[in-house]
């Protein structure tokens, strides 16, 4: 395994920031787009300036930290969230060469430990801000996370199990007959709920469900740490993304156009699929979100699991 | 299930719709001509000022936007100051309808940001327009039974002469 060269290391970490700070402006036009409405097109060519002028009004406001907040958690619950996200793409393969770890043996769950980890900073948010609306973000973000990871890694293991490797790469190699997403579709459903859950996006952001709880877990956050989970929230989307691009989509094979390209697109696409679900979906009620991933996800994932095993059981050699 | 994934198809189709926002500094919205929007005060045909400071628009103001001050010529009522406060109104157009005389009335135009709130104190030339508003051919001393000079009682347009109180004749 070679190392990777020093300039990837830095750059990625940065690339990420930008998309995701980018992320915040297309979320808003693609909105309008399907509400018929424009979103913001003033600041910039296409009002594509918007996300630098947002990023420069969170860096300017007051950094406040409410005086019955627990001061260390508090501030270290935002850099959590933000590292563990950071972190997992390191494994994501996006083409054959351009990666920083992509050949590490336990890379789908190196990326799962993260996912789990990331947990840490909403609970611990809504823990440290010591109020009622962020603790009950808090709590039903622990719950709601904790459950769907258990999903998520259930789904994954049709993959694992066809590839037999935890290597992104040798994912992605594997898929260059036939992507995933048709022997593994349902896999690939409840890994891309899972994803929007993980990530508390909409329809799942019940977190945040700010008509009930305020903003949920970060209520008490303003200025750049409010900004931090702003964008460790749209990193994460680009992350599920890439994920699902990686492990369902055939990372970055296609014919004609350069890998880059192809992985970039079939994430691009993901994103906006993402978007237009927090457009077209409303949030359900708690228990719902609960039945649905215990009732439905998982026996699903479960059969997944059963019938990717009895096959490849009929297949084997010998 | 299929309800959940028929939204998502219609909320996607809604992507090759027409977008409804107007465009607002570059493209301008009709305004119809009833629009209640900055107060002017008109002048009759003949060019004086129609407001004869009866004070209903002031009294009929819910938010006490407009003051004025009355002063007499010749036995004629005028404002002699006619102050409407812009930061204050409202613009229910409760005024217009108060007003016997035409003389009060909305326009079409709401441009009218200041960056400074005493700007939106508007003073009596800065309401009164030069021409007659929406009303062309009403002019006030014309049709009313009020004498002034120039003209007597009876002499208004559609009013017969007064009857003589003291005559015993029919």
């Amino acid at each position: 395994m070679t190392q990777p060269p020093l300039l990837t290391i830095i750059l990625t970490p940065l690339l990420i920031l930008a998309l995701a700070t980018l992320l915040t402006w297309v979320e808003r036009r693609l909105l309008g787009l399907w509400q018929d409405r424009y979103g913001p097109n003033r600041v910039g060519p296409g009002g594509l300036f918007q996300a630098v002028a947002d990023g420069i009004k969170l860096l300017f406001k007051q950094d406040w930290i409410p005086p019955f907040a627990d001061k260390a958690v508090f501030i270290l619950a935002p850099a959590i969230g933000m590292m563990t996200v950071m972190l997992s793409f390191a494994v994501i393969p996006v083409t054959a060469r351009q990666s920083i770890a992509d050949h590490l043996n336990v890379g789908l769950l190196f990326v799962l430990a993260m996912m789990s980890l990331g947990v840490y900073a909403v609970v611990l948010a809504g823990w440290a801000s010591n109020s009622k609306y962020a603790l009950l973000g808090g709590m039903r973000a622990a719950a709601q996370m904790i459950s769907y990871e258990v999903f998520m890694g259930l789904s994954l293991l049709g993959v694992v199990m066809i590839t037999g490797s935890f290597s992104l790469h040798d994912i992605v190699t594997a898929q260059s007959g036939l992507w995933f997403i048709i022997p593994q579709c349902a896999g690939f459903v409840v890994f891309l709920l899972a994803g929007i859950a993980e990530t508390h996006r909409l329809p799942f952001d019940l977190p945040e469900g700010e008509n009930e709880l305020g903003a949920g877990f970060h209520t008490e956050y303003s200025g750049m740490k409010f900004g931090m989970f702003f964008l460790a929230e749209y990193a994460g989307i680009i992350l599920v993304s890439a994920l699902v691009t990686t492990l369902y989509l055939g990372g970055w094979q296609g014919p004609l156009l350069p890998p880059v390209l192809w992985f970039a697109l079939k994430t691009g696409a993901l994103v906006a699929f993402f978007i237009l679900l927090r457009a077209a979906l409303p949030r359900p009620r708690y228990d719902q979100l609960m039945a649905l991933g215990w009732k439905v996800l998982l026996p699903v994932s479960l059969l997944n699991i059963a019938a990717t095993g009895t096959v490849l059981m009929l297949h084997a050699p010998g | 299930m299929s309800g959940t994934l028929r939204t998502l198809f219609l909320t996607f189709l809604h992507a090759f719709r027409r977008r409804e926002t107007v465009q607002y500094p570059e493209e301008k919205p009709y305004l119809p001509p009833r629009y209640r929007g900055r107060i002017i005060l008109s002048r009759d045909p003949d060019g004086e000022e129609r407001c004869v400071s009866c004070n209903l628009c002031a009294v009929a103001c819910p938010v006490d936007c407009i003051s004025l001050q009355k002063a007499e010529t010749e036995g004629r009522w005028y404002p002699e100051y006619f102050r409407i406060n812009f930061s204050r109104c409202i613009f229910c157009g409760f005024c217009e309808e108060a007003c016997p005389t035409y003389a009060i009335q909305l326009t079409p135009d709401f441009e009218m940001s200041e960056y400074s709130r005493p700007n939106l104190v508007y003073e009596k030339e800065d309401l009164l327009i030069s021409g007659t508003g929406k009303y062309p051919d009403y002019n006030f001393y014309r049709v009313a039974g009020v004498p002034v000079p120039g003209k007597e009682r009876g002499e208004s347009e559609h009013e017969r002469p007064p009857v003589d109180l003291h005559s015993l004749l029919p």
